[in-house]
């Protein structure tokens, strides 16, 4: 076995990571890697809700990745997640009978096709008019929410057509809940993309030196819509997880801070927030990462309001387990007491 | 005559990357009041010897010695604080502060915990002057010529009580106005006794300003010489590791490419507000045509104008004949033209990524994303030109920022040429890069003209380079064309008169 190769292994420090979390719930959570089968046939258990839990934060951080990648980032889908969970809730409507006002499948399109028009918004200003990343998707980050409550004219809609809760419920007959098998197609679909074309190449040279790359021929400009038009369709369907999991539109709460959670994700996932080189397996083992962290937190029964809190320090934990600097300084700590001391053979000369 | 005081003896020093041997047992030895040229070609170790000296890494054997006093700076920091001061290639200093702000950053004169802006600018001045330096220091750096802020730099370093100073490439982007003041300035620090280690590619310079010279070849040390003692060939010879014969004949020029009748790019009357007044120019298949003049004269503007890097704003251009609208690289590349640009670390390699990648970078581009080129082609196409071109890597996934600028170089014109171009313009491509890979660039352009018909436009700041390689010579002066000399004309006499006649203009 080599080891040395699977230390270097960009995916090692992630899957350390989420590992080393796992085996705190294992040893500290009664039950943890149980999965039983309920009467109707579903799967049920902790890994499952992980899985089911973390999928929209999943697919947030595929879209992030590569904006990121080109040296940009994307506040804004958090906010663009409470707009496509408004549109497809308004649309679908709330009536207590259960019918639905629009067809659910145009519905989910019009909500995907609105996250879509949020990213091309974000990457026309990126873009085209060369606004800051962050300067330029924090006009939709703040002003979201208010399309979103515009769009539900400040209500709550809760949906009762019983369809739509199975986007991020069981699909009567199936195993599993309907949003991992969306979230693997994401991945999937991510995945052959990179395969088959040179989006991941063209996003990195952005990333890593944007005017060689315009010297090379790279519309730089077309990169950068792209990577945010696809951040915004990947908000647009974490959206329609989001509210179904709780089947209503909550304008103030739907994706609240998830766009941090995402960014937090790729940067977990070993992708430097400066550009260039990503990883996109190593953000989604970093979004299961941090939803582990939080099913952690409620299964060892500590409050909502304290979350944050343990989050955190989780969080400095695991970063400080990734950094190169901290494991230089671990790796250097022996031979530390080498070599001289400055200043006194300066005193001396 | 007594002899010189010895400052700094670096002996068996030795630096092991993983998997190179980076320097193996080099001695080097510096003394008060001297000028000592490092040369070696490139990756022969010159820079990794002055990053141990300065604490950028950590040395792997051996012991360095200021004063007779061990030393072992581990940061830039530590090796300044014994008196150790770099002056890079690129100057590093924050263009949107002002020049006292670069001088005294980190530093800064302080009155009552704040800082003393009064007392720190009349230092500024004070200091500024010492090396015959009369400019606003209140000013941000970005007002100052490139050649300006490298003095800035030189008086920074100085302040910070330099006994040693180390100068890398610091000429290569200067003119030879600028040069010599800047000569004048080193000149004078050797006579306040400080020990000088200056690192440059051009020879002229090395012979024109320093005492010795210890040339370094695959980490390892040559020797030290007299700089009065050797002569040019001989020391070529030392740095390249072949004997005198092969180094003349090296020396020796291919033959110049015969111009077809064909004009593949005329340009008429093209300029660009601000940046290029009205420019003709003719080029044709298998012609290698040169852009000579001053730096600032317009060569760069000509060239990122043929590319589409910027858009004329008056003129047109044809290309076979046929006008076209260069909106953009793109468009350029369409038609066969290629371009590598001057500043090869800004705009020309993608660091982080592979040779592979950076290879087929400009093909890719041309073909689009959705065409994605199969990476078994990709290898193929790499490994093709890695072994046309030469270029010295450890393997074609190696990373493009670890190779040496010769190197480098060689993976941009890779880059180009496998999108197998009609116009090849190459803009400063020997800047900062080694003799012998100069040579063969050099043979390079006029090959490709002569074998494969490419028109090729050569950029140079070297006139005699140019005038090796070039059969029609265009000479720029402040943003437009004052002279075009064809054939026998073609030589630095010629140019010189030219770029001073059109002062009359």
């Amino acid at each position: 076995m080599n080891w040395k190769r699977i230390t270097s292994s960009s995916l090692f420090l992630p899957l350390l990571a989420l590992f080393a979390l796992l085996l705190f719930n294992v040893i500290f959570v009664d039950g943890f890697l149980s999965i039983q089968m309920t009467d109707d046939g579903r799967l049920y258990g902790r890994l499952i809700d992980i899985l089911n839990r973390s999928s929209s934060l999943i697919i947030l951080s595929l879209g992030m990745t590569f904006v990121i990648a080109t040296s940009g980032i994307d506040i804004s889908v958090g906010a663009v997640v409470a707009i496509s969970a408004a549109v497809v809730c308004t649309l679908i409507g709330g009536r207590g009978d259960g019918v639905a006002e629009h067809p659910m499948a145009l519905a989910i399109l019009a909500a995907v096709a609105i996250g879509v028009l949020c990213g091309i918004w974000n990457g026309f200003l990126v873009a085209r008019l060369k606004i800051q990343a962050v300067v330029a998707t924090l006009i939709l980050m703040t002003a979201g929410r208010g399309i979103a409550q515009l769009l539900t004219a400040g209500q709550i809609i809760t949906v009762y057509y019983k369809p739509f809760s199975y986007i991020s419920g069981t699909i009567p007959g199936n195993v599993l809940p309907t949003n991992i098998f969306i979230a693997a197609a994401m991945v999937l679909l991510v995945a052959f993309i990179m395969k088959k074309t040179s989006i991941g190449l063209f996003v990195q040279a952005v990333g890593i030196n944007a005017t060689a790359s315009k010297y090379a021929g790279i519309s730089v400009s077309l990169v950068l819509f792209v990577v945010y038009a696809f951040s915004g369709f990947c908000a647009g369907v974490s959206g329609l997880i989001e509210s179904s999991l709780i089947r209503a539109a909550d304008a103030n709460n739907a994706g609240l801070n998830m766009e941090m959670d995402a960014i937090l994700a790729v940067a977990l996932g070993g992708t430097l927030l400066s550009g260039g080189k990503f990883y996109i397996g190593g953000s989604v083992i970093g979004a299961i990462t941090i939803q582990t962290l939080t099913t952690t937190m409620y299964a060892l029964g500590i409050a909502s309001d304290q979350l944050p809190v343990i989050k955190a320090i989780a969080v400095v934990i695991l970063c400080l387990i990734q950094s190169k600097k901290c494991q230089a300084l671990v790796a250097s700590w022996k031979d530390n007491r080498h070599g001289g001391n400055p200043g006194k053979a300066v005193e001396k000369a | 005559m007594q002899m010189e005081q010895v400052l700094l003896e670096m002996r068996q020093i030795d630096k092991i990357f993983p998997g190179v041997r980076a320097l193996s047992k080099v001695d080097f030895t510096l003394r008060a009041g001297e000028i000592h040229s490092l040369m070696g070609e490139n990756g022969a170790g010159k820079s990794t010897l002055v990053k141990v000296l300065t604490g950028v890494y950590p040395r792997d054997g051996g012991t360095i010695r200021l004063n007779g006093h061990e030393i072992a700076p581990r940061t830039p920091k530590e090796a300044q604080e014994y008196g150790i001061s770099t002056v890079y290639q690129e100057v590093n200093l924050c263009a949107n502060l002002s020049v006292a702000e670069n001088i005294y950053i980190g530093r800064e004169p302080k009155k009552h915990g704040f800082i003393d802006w009064k007392t720190m600018n009349e230092r500024a001045v004070a200091l500024l002057k010492r090396l015959h330096i009369t400019i606003d220091v209140t000013k941000t750096l970005d007002h100052y010529s490139v050649a300006i802020q490298q003095m800035i730099a030189i008086a920074r370093a100085v302040d910070v009580s330099a006994r040693i100073l180390i100068l890398d490439e610091p000429t290569s982007s200067l003119d030879e106005q600028e040069t010599q003041r800047l000569f004048a300035i080193v000149r004078e620090l050797k006579a306040q006794g400080m020990g000088i280690i200056f690192i440059s590619h051009f020879l002229e310079q090395v012979y024109a300003l320093c005492d010795r010279v210890t040339v370094l070849r695959n980490g390892e040390l040559i020797g030290s010489y007299e700089v009065a003692h050797l002569s040019r060939l001989e020391l070529i010879a030392k740095m390249i590791g072949k004997n005198l014969s092969a180094v003349q004949e090296m020396d020796q020029t291919e033959e110049k490419s015969q111009p077809s009748a064909d004009v593949f790019l005329a340009a008429k009357d093209i300029g660009c507000t601000g940046s290029l007044v009205d420019v003709d120019l003719a080029i044709h298949k298998s012609e290698v045509v040169g852009l000579a003049g001053l730096l600032g004269s317009g060569r760069t503007e000509t060239a990122e104008l043929l590319f589409g890097i910027h858009s004329i704003t008056k003129g047109e251009i044809d290309i076979n004949g046929k006008k076209l609208n260069i909106s953009d690289p793109m468009t350029a590349m369409r038609k066969k033209i290629a371009f590598c640009p001057e500043d090869r670390k800004v705009s020309g390699i993608i660091g982080d990524l592979s040779v592979r990648d950076n290879i087929i970078l400009a093909m890719q581009a041309k073909d689009g994303m959705l065409k994605h080129i199969p990476y078994a082609r990709q290898a193929e196409i790499a490994d093709e030109f890695i072994r046309l071109l030469q270029i010295k890597v450890s393997d074609r996934e190696q990373l493009v920022k670890n190779l040496s600028g010769g190197n480098q170089q060689k993976v941009i014109i890779a880059r180009w040429l496998a999108t197998q171009p009609e116009l090849l313009i190459l803009d400063e491509p020997t800047r900062g890069i080694d003799v012998g890979t100069k040579s063969e660039i050099q043979k390079m352009a006029v090959q490709l003209a002569k074998q494969r018909g490419m028109a090729v436009v050569f950029i140079s700041s070297e006139m005699d380079e140019m005038t090796r390689t070039c059969t029609k010579l265009v000479v720029m002066k402040d943003r437009r064309k004052v002279a075009e000399l064809m054939d026998d004309e073609v030589n630095s006499e010629n140019v010189m008169k030219a770029i001073a006649g059109g002062e009359k203009e």
